[in-house]
Parts: C-alpha cells; sequence; structure tokens
C-alpha cells in the first residue's frame, strides 16, 4: 500500500510553548510540532513534505541544468543572528547559493541542518526560517531535506546552522583559477566590506554607532548576467571570510601568476572607509557576503562590466586591477597614494588596533 | 572623505618626493652610508608600509622604524602576568584588540581565551568600567597599554571608577613613557641616526618641550609628525631640510592635534594617578630606566598588580632575536637571522613580528618576504 498520500494528509504540529527545550531535540511528538510548525510550513515544497530520511530527486531533472553537478557545504555562525540587511537565515541561503553560482552551477536544492542552544524562543526560530524561505525564492532554490538538534544551554551560541547545496554546471562552463592568464582584468560587482563592518558595528561591543548594513545577497542571476555577458570569463569566486584580499591571494597562488591593483578604483563606501579608519582595519580584509571577484579576459572585460552594473547587485562594479607575469602568488596595490605595497594573506582575523 | 583624502593626495606626494630627492642628494653623509631617519611611533610605520612610502623615497634615505609600539616591547614576563589574571575565574580580562596576539612565555591571550579565559576586546577603558558595572560579582580588568597616547584615558577611567565607588574594576598597567626609551637609543654606542620623526599623538598629550634635550645635547633634528601620508612625507623633508642647513631643532608638522604645551588636562590626570617606576623591562631594548608608570599607592585599589598576585617572572628575550639592532637602524628587519624563517606574524619570536606595527611584521606583510612591487623603483621592501 502507497502511505505516501496518508502522510500528506496528516496534520500539521503545531508548538504551544515559547520557547525550545530538550523535549524538542528528543525525536518524539514535540520534535515533529517543532519541525513541522517552523520548518516545514516555511519550507513547504513537494520534495521536503514527506520528511523521509532523504529528499529523492530525478537525476532527469537534474541533468536539464547541465552535465555535471556541483556540491558545496557550509556552516553558518554569526554574532549577532539579526544585523542590518539580513540575519543567520539569509546568510546560511545566500551562502551555499553562491558557492554554487561562482562555479557557473545553476543552484537547485539545499538542505539546511541547524543545531538550536534550549531556551531559544520559537518565534524567533520561526522568523528565521521564514527568513531563509523567503531568500530560497528568491534564489529559485527549495529547501528538501534538513535535520534539528537541540543542544544543552552554553553548548552552542544560540543557533547554528549547516547547508548544503546541489546545482548543476552547464556543458559550455569550465570556471577555474589556473585558466587566469597575465593580462586578464579583475572585477568586482560592487561596494566592498559591507557585511564585516556591520556585523562588528551590530555587536555593538566597540561602541560605535554605524549606519552599514550586509550586502548579503544571492548572487545566482548576477552571475548568470555575468557569464552570459562575457562566456570566456576565467574563475569567480565570493569574497566572503577575509575580503578581497584573500581571495586575490587565493586566486594568485593557484595561477602561479601576480595580480595587481590600483586602490582608487577599489570601490568602498565611506562609511565602511571611516569605520576601518577608526578602527585601524583595513577593509580589504573585511568579509563580504554579496561580492565576487571575477578574472576576465581583456577583451570580454568592458562587456564583464557592463553586463554587471546593468543588474541591481551590480550598480557598482568596477575593475580593480589586472593579472599580471609578475612574482607568482604576489598580490600588489598601487596605493592611492603613489606608492606601491604588497596585499598579504592575513594570520588571523583583524585586531582593532591600539592607537 | 572630507579631511582623510585631502592628506592622500598622489600630486601633492609626487611634488614632495621630488623636493626630497633633491635635498637628499645635497646632503653628504659619512662612510657613504644612507641618511637614516627614525620614525619612533608604530602609528608612523604603519602608515609607511600601508601606503608604500618607502618605496617612493630615494636609495640614499632610508626610515628605521623605532620603538614606538606599545605591543611590540611589551616583555614575555608582563603577559606571563596578564594570562595569569586573565585565568582567574573570578576575572573578565579586557584588552585592545592588538594586544591579544602578544606571546608570553607559555601562550597569548587569544590562547588563554581559547583555554577558558574570560578576555574581552574592548575599544576604550571606559568599555571596561561600563563592563564591571554590568557585572559587579566579577572583577574586571582593563589590560593598560601604551606611550602617553593612552595613558590619559585608562587614568581618567580609574578617576571615574574612583568617583563612582565601582569596587570590581582595576587596570593591570603596562604604560610606558616615551622620552627616557628615545634617550636609550640616543645612548647607544652603535647609533647612526641622523633624525626623527617624533610621534603625533604622544606630543599631542605631552607637547614638544619635553623633546628639546634631543635637538640641545644629541644634536639631532626631530620633527613631530601626523599619521597620514602627506603628514608623513612632509615631515621627513623638513628632517632633511634641517639636516641640509645644519639645523638642529625640535619641529612640529602636526600643529593641527599637537599643541606645543601639549594636553595639561590630560597630563593632570595622568600625575595624579601615576607615578615613574624605576625602571621597566622591554622586549628586545632591556631594562630603561624610568620608562614606564605604575599607579600611585592612593589608587592601589585599582592596581590589579596588587590586587591580585602575579608570577612576575623576567623572561629574557630568545637569544636569537635582534629586535634590538633593528630597533636602533643597525640591521634592517630581513638581516635578523629568524626573520621569515622562526619568527613570523603567526608565530612571533621577536617583539617587532608580533603587532601590525611593528617593523618586523609590516615587512613581513607587506613588503618584505614574497619581493617587491613590480614597477616600483624601489619596492615596497627591499629584500
Amino acid at each position: 500500500m502507497n502511505i505516501a498520500p496518508l502522510i500528506h494528509r496528516r496534520p500539521r504540529g503545531k508548538v504551544h510553548v515559547p520557547t525550545v527545550t530538550l523535549a524538542h531535540g528528543g525525536g518524539g511528538r514535540a520534535m515533529k510540532d517543532l519541525v513541522d510548525d517552523v520548518f516545514l510550513a516555511a519550507f513547504d515544497n513537494p520534495l521536503l513534505a514527506p520528511l523521509d530520511d532523504q529528499a529523492r530527486l530525478e537525476l532527469g531533472t537534474l541533468a536539464r541544468h547541465g552535465d555535471r553537478l556541483a556540491f558545496t557545504t557550509d556552516s553558518f555562525v554569526v554574532d549577532p543572528l539579526i544585523f542590518p540587511g539580513g540575519d543567520i537565515g539569509k546568510l546560511a541561503v545566500c551562502g551555499t547559493v553562491n558557492d554554487l553560482a561562482v562555479g557557473g552551477a545553476t543552484p537547485l536544492y539545499l538542505s539546511c541542518a541547524v543545531i538550536v542552544e534550549e531556551g531559544i524562543s520559537i518565534d524567533f526560530l520561526r522568523q528565521i526560517a521564514r527568513s531563509m524561505s523567503a531568500t530560497a525564492r528568491q534564489a529559485g532554490v527549495e529547501i528538501i531535506t534538513g535535520d534539528t538538534k537541540v543542544v544543552n544551554k552554553g553548548a552552542c551560541d544560540k543557533m547554528f546552522i549547516t547547508t548544503t547545496g546541489i546545482g548543476a554546471i552547464r556543458a559550455d562552463l569550465d570556471l577555474g583559477a589556473d585558466r587566469a592568464r597575465a593580462g586578464d582584468v579583475v572585477l568586482v560587482n560592487g561596494l566592498l566590506g559591507d557585511h564585516g563592518a556591520a556585523i562588528l558595528g551590530a555587536r555593538g561591543d566597540l561602541a560605535l554607532e554605524s549606519p552599514i548594513a550586509s550586502d548579503c545577497a544571492p548572487l545566482h542571476d548576477l552571475i548568470a548576467t555575468l557569464l552570459a555577458a562575457a562566456p570566456s570569463t576565467r574563475f569567480i569566486r565570493d569574497a566572503t571570510r577575509g575580503g578581497v584580499a584573500t581571495v586575490l591571494n587565493e586566486i594568485a597562488e593557484a595561477a602561479r601568476l601576480a595580480i595587481e591593483i590600483d586602490e582608487t578604483s577599489t570601490p568602498i563606501r565611506d562609511e565602511v572607509r571611516g569605520f576601518c579608519e577608526i578602527l585601524g582595519l583595513d577593509p580589504l580584509y573585511l568579509a563580504n557576503e554579496g561580492k565576487i571577484v571575477a578574472i576576465v579576459p581583456v577583451e570580454q572585460s568592458r562587456s564583464a562590466l557592463d553586463a554587471m552594473r546593468s543588474h541591481p547587485l551590480g550598480c557598482a562594479a568596477s575593475t580593480i586591477g589586472r593579472v599580471t607575469p609578475g612574482h607568482p602568488g604576489q598580490v600588489t596595490m598601487r596605493t592611492v597614494f603613489g606608492g606601491c605595497r604588497i596585499v598579504d594573506m592575513l594570520v588571523g582575523e583583524q585586531l582593532p588596533r591600539i592607537c | 572623505m572630507k579631511y582623510v583624502d585631502e592628506y592622500r593626495d598622489r600630486t601633492k606626494a609626487l611634488i614632495l618626493v621630488r623636493e626630497i630627492e633633491t635635498i637628499a642628494a645635497g646632503i653628504k653623509v659619512p662612510e657613504g652610508r644612507p641618511i637614516q631617519i627614525m620614525e619612533v611611533c608604530g602609528g608612523h610605520t604603519h602608515s609607511i608600509f600601508r601606503y608604500g612610502i618607502e618605496g617612493m623615497l630615494p636609495k640614499s634615505l632610508e626610515l628605521v622604524h623605532g620603538p614606538g609600539c606599545p605591543v611590540c616591547v611589551l616583555p614575555m614576563g608582563r603577559v606571563d602576568d596578564c594570562i595569569a589574571i586573565a585565568e582567574r575565574p573570578d576575572v573578565i580580562f579586557t584588552t585592545f584588540g592588538d594586544a591579544m596576539r602578544v606571546p608570553g612565555s607559555r601562550k597569548s591571550l587569544l590562547q588563554a581565551k581559547a583555554d577558558g579565559a574570560d578576555v574581552r576586546m574592548v575599544y576604550s577603558p571606559m568599555d571596561a568600567l561600563a563592563l564591571a558595572r554590568k557585572n559587579p560579582a566579577r572583577e574586571v580588568v582593563f589590560f593598560g597599554i601604551g606611550f602617553e597616547t593612552t595613558m590619559p584615558s585608562t587614568a581618567l577611567t580609574v578617576l571615574q571608577a574612583e568617583r563612582e565607588g565601582v569596587s570590581n574594576f582595576s587596570v593591570f598597567c603596562n604604560h610606558i613613557t616615551i622620552v627616557p626609551t628615545i634617550k636609550a637609543i640616543l645612548d647607544s654606542p652603535d647609533l647612526r641616526l641622523d633624525g626623527f620623526l617624533g610621534p603625533g599623538h604622544v606630543s599631542m598629550v605631552i607637547g614638544t618641550a619635553p623633546y628639546e634635550f634631543i635637538a640641545r645635547f644629541y644634536k639631532k633634528p626631530m620633527v613631530v609628525a601626523g599619521f597620514e601620508p602627506l603628514d608623513v612625507l612632509q615631515s621627513i623633508w623638513m628632517v632633511l631640510k634641517q639636516i641640509k642647513e645644519g639645523r638642529c631643532e625640535i619641529e612640529n608638522q602636526y600643529a593641527r592635534i599637537v599643541p606645543q604645551a601639549g594636553n595639561s588636562r590630560a597630563l593632570r590626570a595622568v600625575a595624579r594617578v601615576y607615578e615613574l617606576r624605576e625602571f621597566f623591562e622591554w622586549r628586545g631594548l632591556g631594562s630603561i630606566d624610568h620608562s614606564g608608570v605604575r599607579m600611585r599607592a592612593a589608587y592601589a585599589r585599582f592596581d590589579a598588580e596588587r590586587k591580585f598576585a602575579v608570577p612576575n617572572v623576567k623572561i629574557a628575550d630568545p637569544k636569537s632575536c635582534q629586535c634590538g639592532e633593528v630597533l636602533k637602524g643597525v640591521i634592517k628587519p630581513w638581516q635578523c637571522k629568524v626573520f621569515g624563517t622562526a619568527c613570523t606574524p603567526e608565530t612571533p619570536f621577536g617583539a617587532l613580528m608580533v603587532s601590525s606595527e611593528g617593523a618586523c611584521s609590516a615587512y613581513y606583510q607587506y613588503g618584505g618576504v614574497k619581493g617587491q612591487c613590480n614597477d616600483s623603483p624601489a619596492g615596497a621592501g627591499a629584500a
């Protein structure tokens, strides 16, 4: 007997208490209610609805989008959980969608595994799940499988989310840092450092009020627009942790070439510059959650730039530098002052300077 | 950005660089060595590397990166003391960000935090005092570090705590003073410096009069300098001009911030709370007389050193470390035996590799290890 139709008819559970307790992770009725009320209600889609141990995907559907699978995973921890411009849910969807998209993949499906500290409010969880759902819709992906664990107070910082993503790569696309060539142009799709500055500001422990919002956004559409306009694009990476400086170093290292950027054409908003001036931070190392670095052959760089600028997430796109045949793996910057310096990888995280 | 971009103007920089080249070419230095100017302050070192200023200067001019990074010069024994305090279960230990990575003999504050100590980064000692108010059952200790620049803010915080009767706040005082340090460098037998860029923010507090002895007795010119790249270039030009004209004076390039007489209110607060130590130990330079301050007996209850028992063990600098010679301009960072090998920003061995303001760290990160900028005449570094 096929029981799937019966499961679909099962009434959805509802949580009647205000906060998450260990009971919600116990595998029993309370957990079912939490999953139904919070996650199923928000993510609602036919692949998730049976709540089986696995979501089953038709290979034919995947094959219509390309000839290779892209598969990625990322864990998200952020303090505070809600910040100007986003929240941990939006971040968890955008991060994985972008990791797929920068490889040239069309993002299709996500998983969502949540670790929750007991005591967190159910309404807050609903809010985060709704935020994930809205972002997934915007990104054209479905969240089709997941897991929830509840841990003792103090065993995690309120909430951690892991998302895993599957996408498909079109047969004609093959991006890789090793494809970069001397003379290629380095592009970014907009103002750098917003996310890092927004998070540091939102933490409040630096007693700085800042109006800066995170740039957190799904970039699949921008990247598709870029790839359509510049099909010979060599490589794309999202400049998340470690900022643009770190990504450029990774690219230079993988390509065994040098990269030279020009500080005057590096787009950074005044608020972020001011924020960094006060704290003694370098915006090139601040995290972004809606910015890519693209390496494009010079003959397609104009159309790549125009295409990005025509997209709402690329209005402030800019050429920031070039790949050069210099010291392999070295990134240098012509400073705004006319000098030149090396832009190295950071050792650890950036720490505000004393004076 | 207004009041910032004006001081980073490339066109003006080029004019100054040309002027500097002309003056430097006319200065004859004995033994055919380059003209050596020391920037005392770590903030200047940072600007010089951040904007690639060194590579814009003629080869006949060399900048020597001085001892003015308070994070760098803190000896291991003091870091151990501070970790001993931080690891007490009743303590919330608060610190400026870049002091987190300074290595002690066993670990840094960052590692102590990972091991369970409650170490929190703050931006001002006032934030630490606020934490003390919020956590009356815990002891909140602030890691007081820095030259006269940061000394007034910790002094004022202690005075505020006294006014409010906050009893669970104290300062682990590692403040140091600039003048005895410059004097120690000037007294060193292998000194070769021709002039100084004076520390801008320290001078905002102490004024320029305390430096007069440098010109009068040691016959070296000094220009108190601002931190924007044009400030630095203009100050270099002013020092060279003095050398060329045979003058030795204390000049003030940073007059928009530094009053000749300093900040009397800040100085009063400092004098009220602190007194000179007989000597203070420096990483890389050894013990320097009267180069540190401690809290006066009247403020003993805010003094973490008195409040908590600390090991107070003196730990010698590693033997292979040549920080002292780098600080005095005798060798360049990359000429040190352990630079880039045993000593890297990840595992700093010597003082100057510790903070981004330390000369070795700056060379490692911005210029020295991997090579030069491709099309800059002298490169960001010169390894």
